[in-house]
């Protein structure tokens, strides 16, 4: 019987960030108040003090240089987790993510490896309104090159950077802004993880639901609500947004035959419409009902909190699309 | 300020080339001739056809990098633009590998994968062959940091980009950090006065880019860029505080370049006339001029080494010409490092 | 204007599922041309046209199921101008798009589907369409749940019912993609069905004939001695030289009970009934068995064996019989006491050929002896005329010379 003790997903990031430093001189923070301020979401609170200036550095207001910075240490032999404050100031980085760290490999013909993470906060759902609200995954999933990481448990939080550090190649990891309070057991010593797979979070027979990082609590909800209704939903956390696991998402939809997609980015051009093009070029033949997605209202996100949750992909709506899936609409 | 006045202070710039080895002083002749022929027969192979895609370059700008790159040493990083063949040149990439890459060939630097604007190399630390103006800024300041972050580091990283950059908000944040975070690279601004088709006055309101420099701290200085032995003391002197010091420096490189900005280029924005006079402080005919009228180099000298270079040119060509395309199977290679790699 | 319709190849065949067309509109058809090929339970059947015509259009898609007496495709016929036909076919509807089969199932309510055209294509889940394909059910037969589109649940449900016993009139599933077994399966289930609708309506007698074979076996042994195996002429021929010559002479056992009333047939053609490798029966029809010579019997009906086993037989075959013959004598049974195909009237049995003790000329002899039967219907005649057949097919097959002569008795 494993040891666990109590912990949080924010805990967990930062006894990861821990880990990482006290395992690997080569590994060091930057980014926007990660130092004094302790860090915007307080994941790497105490840092500073514990390991010194050279090695969590704030930057100022410089997303660009300093996610370019960041490859460029990568590059010169260290191992830099870049923290931008969140997605949607990463929009001014974007161009040294896929243009630089994306491609210089290929585009030197193999010489290099860039072995940068960059950590972003991600998400909407505390009335930040529509410029502090993106989902914009999808966008960093695109580009061939990258390896892009969504964990949604506090065992993935705690897990996923070790393995994240020690890929060669750039890795782009998600966190859910609505994670970080996340409580939970985590087992002590904490598990290895992969970042690889995709992992099923509840069995199922009657539909799948695919979902990552801030939905999976929403999707956790909407299934015990079609449990009660007697539609048991097979919930698959992606965990790794670029790879894709389809083998185990393929697997799924085998079994059960429907497919629902919830994703807190848009629907048009999303992560969803990947996966059901993805699950309907594999599987056509096992679907017993069209594919669907739930996933954010084709809106910019509003401020007033009713007018969020209507935009959002919330619990009820995820149920309804189930329920339609099965038939029972 | 119009090209009269910008030529006629530059002219303070002239040094003595007595005070200089014959050797050293051919040496630097060898070098820019070579980039001379290598980009002239670049020109003249894009217009056969075989080098497609992006050309620029570097005619008339060559003393900016045989009179930095000597300074530099195997340990010290280079980032560089997509006008980057003198600096991959000088820096020790092999004509025949950059001729094969620019041929698209697998023999090439890169593999082919890059062409003209990629030219990368591990072994001598050379950073590309960038495309995006600013984009090698803050690399360079990420390479700089993390060879400041190893003991006993006295690395510089030179990071070559050109006035154009100056507008990008990459310049002003990777100044600023590399101020903030002291780390040792040598900015090298080749002002050739265009970006594309826009002069710098129409885009900057201080068209003293040292000025932008220094309000971030950095030293600073202003060089004439068409002296190759300006540009080496110039150069040697900040390499030196850099090193020395593991704090950036910022170098302003009058220049200019003779031919368009790329191949695609009409020149609608600058008057020939202009080039024309341009063209008279040429970096090369004027250093050879001063050689020859202080005895250090004869026509035959000249001549030689003009030979020699022609014959490298020809070589690479036939380099290239023999080279081999990537297989089409390898598409996905290299697009993420292979496990065993690791 | 020449009307082609989906014949009924079978007794037990109330639909086919149209396979593949043969011709396209425009090409000439020359009577006798098979022009079609329909899937029927028990195989793939090349359907002929029987008159001359050019295809005007083509009314059915392959892939589809319909009831017998669908109109196929229509043909002009030479003087008729495709205009005229097109004018004709407009003014009698007989171009309407045949509806799909009954099925089943209690009727479900469906929800209007948006901008919805007659005979639009059904919305069936992919899941559905595979499942229904292992079941060997067509998915035609299936109905659709209640939001208009067939699911797995639904094939499940039909394959359910489809398993319960089949009322009489029920038509036949036709496998789709099925196998072997699955076909078996299915055929045994339509046989059935037409079994038991045969003993329900057939009011049957029974009557049976010890026939002794001397002079037929005599007359075998002398026939192919010295012929190579693949030359020898089997004892099947003759017998059934023996039931056309009988059969002449008592019309009330050649012909169809239709209607309640019983119209003797002009030709003699006997449906041979031959067992398929797989399990289950099949009936084709060797034609104007009185009027062919042995050998050519023997030639045709090894011919239609191996055509029945390998499921190329042509619907005139199979829907052409007037009476039919059965023999088990392979399978070692004494006799036979069948079931009348409807709307045939008459079944004749063979067991199994035995040597026997037998009485001639006052003594005792072994003879080979089989056991001839008659199945009948009482309503078209009665154990009296069922006698008197039999008996002449006795005294028939004592004579091999004049059985097998050039013209027929």
């Amino acid at each position: 019987m494993a040891n666990t003790r109590a912990s949080t997903y924010r805990d967990a990031l930062r006894e990861a960030h821990r880990e990482a430093l006290a395992r690997d001189p080569r590994v060091l923070i930057m980014g926007e108040d990660v130092g004094r301020y302790g860090g915007a979401y307080a994941v790497t609170k105490g840092l500073l003090a514990e390991f010194g200036e050279a090695r969590i550095r704030d930057t100022p207001l410089s997303e660009l240089a300093f996610v370019g910075t960041g490859i460029g240490a990568a590059l010169g032999g260290l191992r830099p987790i870049v923290e931008v404050m969140t997605v949607n100031f990463s929009l001014l980085s974007l161009d040294q993510v896929v243009n630089t760290a994306a491609t210089v490999r290929h585009m030197s013909g193999g010489q290099f490896s860039v072995p940068i993470v960059i950590r972003m906060a991600t998400g909407a759902g505390r009335q930040l309104a529509a410029q502090h609200s993106h989902s914009l995954e999808v966008w960093y999933a695109h580009v061939p090159g990258i390896r892009v990481l969504a964990p949604a448990t506090i065992e993935d939080a705690r897990g996923m950077l070790w393995p994240a550090l020690a890929d060669p190649d750039p890795v782009v990891i998600f966190e859910h802004a609505q994670l970080y309070n996340l409580e939970g057991e985590l087992a002590d010593p904490p598990p290895a993880v992969d970042i690889a797979r995709a992992a099923v979070r509840r069995a199922g027979r009657d539909a799948t639901i695919v979902t990552y990082g801030g939905s999976l609590p929403r999707v956790a909800v909407a299934a015990e609500e079609l449990a009660r209704e007697g539609i048991e939903a097979e919930v698959i956390d992606l965990r790794v947004l670029r790879p894709l696991d389809w083998e185990t998402i393929v697997a799924s939809v085998r079994r059960t035959h429907r497919v629902v997609v919830v994703d807190e980015g848009w629907c048009t051009c999303s992560l969803a419409a990947e996966i059901i093009a993805g699950v309907t070029e594999r599987a056509f033949f096992d679907l017993d009902a069209p594919p669907a997605r739930v996933c954010t209202e084709e809106v910019p996100i509003p401020y007033a909190r009713h007018m969020e949750e209507a935009a959002l992909p919330m619990p009820p709506k995820i149920v309804a699309a189930v329920r339609r899936a099965c038939g029972k609409a | 300020m119009n090209t009269e006045q910008r030529i006629a202070e530059l002219s303070r710039f002239t040094t003595d080339v007595r005070r200089y080895e014959r050797d050293f002083c051919l040496a630097r002749v060898r070098d820019m001739v070579r980039i001379r022929r290598l980009e002239e027969r670049c020109a003249e192979l894009y217009g056969e056809g075989k080098i497609r895609g992006f050309l620029h370059l570097y005619i008339g700008e060559e003393a900016v990098a045989a009179g930095v790159m000597p300074n530099l040493r195997p340990q010290d990083n280079v980032v560089a633009t997509y006008r980057e063949h003198g600096q991959a040149l000088l820096r020790g990439l092999s004509m025949d590998s950059i001729m094969a890459e620019m041929y698209g060939k697998v023999e090439g630097c890169s593999r082919g994968r890059g062409g003209s604007m990629h030219l990368f190399d591990a072994a001598t630390r050379f950073y590309g062959g960038n495309a995006i103006v600013g984009g090698g800024l803050p690399l360079a300041v990420g390479l700089a940091l993390a060879d400041r972050l190893r003991p006993r580091s006295d690395c510089v990283t030179a990071c070559f980009f050109g006035e154009g950059a100056v507008a990008e908000g990459a310049f002003h944040e990777s100044l600023n950090l590399a101020a903030l975070w002291r780390v040792p690279v040598l900015f090298i601004c080749e002002n050739n006065l265009y970006a594309m088709g826009t002069a710098l006055a129409r885009s900057e309101a201080q068209i003293d880019l040292t000025v932008k420099a220094a309000s971030y701290g950095l030293p600073t200085a202003h060089i004439n860029g068409m002296n190759v032995l300006a540009v080496f003391e110039a150069a040697k002197d900040a390499v030196a505080q850099v090193r020395a010091t593991q704090a950036p420096f910022f170098l302003e490189l009058h220049t200019y370049r003779f031919r368009a900005h790329s191949m695609f280029d009409a020149e609608l924005y600058r008057d020939k006339s202009e080039v024309e006079r341009w063209k008279t402080h040429g970096p090369i005919h004027t250093f050879t001029d001063r050689l020859k009228a202080a005895g250090m180099m004869s026509e035959d000298d000249f001549a030689a080494v003009d030979r020699e270079a022609m014959a490298e040119v020809d070589a690479a060509v036939r380099f290239a010409e023999a080279g081999t395309w990537e297989p089409v199977g390898e598409l996905a290679r290299d697009v993420c490092t292979p496990a065993a790699a690791q | 204007m020449i009307e082609f319709r989906l014949p009924s190849l079978g007794a037990d065949m109330d639909e086919g599922k149209l396979l593949q067309w043969l011709v396209a509109p425009g090409d000439a058809v020359k009577q006798g041309q098979v022009i079609c090929v329909v899937d029927t339970v028990k195989a793939a059947i090349d359907v002929e046209c029987w008159h001359d015509g050019t295809v005007q259009r083509l009314l059915v898609e392959p892939g589809t199921t319909i009831p017998v007496g669908t109109l196929l495709a229509v043909l002009r016929e030479s003087g008729e101008s495709a205009a005229d036909v097109e004018q004709r076919i407009a003014a009698t509807g007989a171009a309407a798009v045949p509806a799909a089969m009954p099925v089943p199932a209690p009727p479900r309510a469906a929800p209007p589907l948006a901008a919805s055209a007659p005979a639009e294509r059904r919305r069936v889940s992919p899941a559905a369409r595979r499942r229904a394909a292992e079941l060997a059910i067509d998915i035609d037969d299936v109905p659709a749940g209640a939001d208009g589109t067939v699911a797995l649940a639904d094939v499940e449900r039909t394959a359910r019912v489809a398993a319960a016993p089949l009322p009489a009139a029920a038509r036949a599933p036709a496998p789709a993609a099925a196998t072997m077994a699955e076909r078996a399966e299915q055929m045994r289930k339509v046989i059935g069905a037409a079994m038991a609708r045969s003993k329900r309506e057939i009011p049957h007698y029974y009557l049976a004939e010890d026939v002794p074979l001397a002079s037929v076996v005599a007359w075998l042994g002398e026939r192919n001695a010295g012929r190579p195996v693949t030359d020898r002429l089997l004892l099947a021929p003759l017998l059934l030289k023996g039931v056309a010559a009988a059969l002449r002479r008592f019309a009330e056992f050649n012909g169809y009970y239709r209607d309640e009333s019983f119209a003797p047939a002009e030709g003699i053609h006997i449906g041979v009934a031959i067992s398929l490798r797989a399990g289950g029966l099949v009936t084709p029809a060797l034609m104007d068995v009185d009027r062919k010579d042995v050998d050519r019997l023997n030639r045709e009906l090894l011919d239609l064996i191996r055509r029945t086993r390998a499921g190329s037989l042509k619907s005139s075959e199979l829907s052409a019989g007037t009476v039919t013959v059965t023999s088990l004598g392979e399978q070692g049974v004494g006799a036979v006491y069948g079931v009348i195909y409807p709307p045939q009237v008459a079944l004749v049995g063979f067991g199994r050929v035995t040597e026997r003790p037998w009485a001639v000329d006052g003594g005792l002899r072994v003879m080979p002896v089989v056991t001839a039967t008659l199945a009948a219907d009482h309503r078209v005649s009665d154990g009296h005329r069922g006698g008197l057949f039999l008996a002449a097919l006795r005294d028939l097959l004592q004579n091999p010379d004049e059985l097998t002569g050039p013209t027929t008795p």
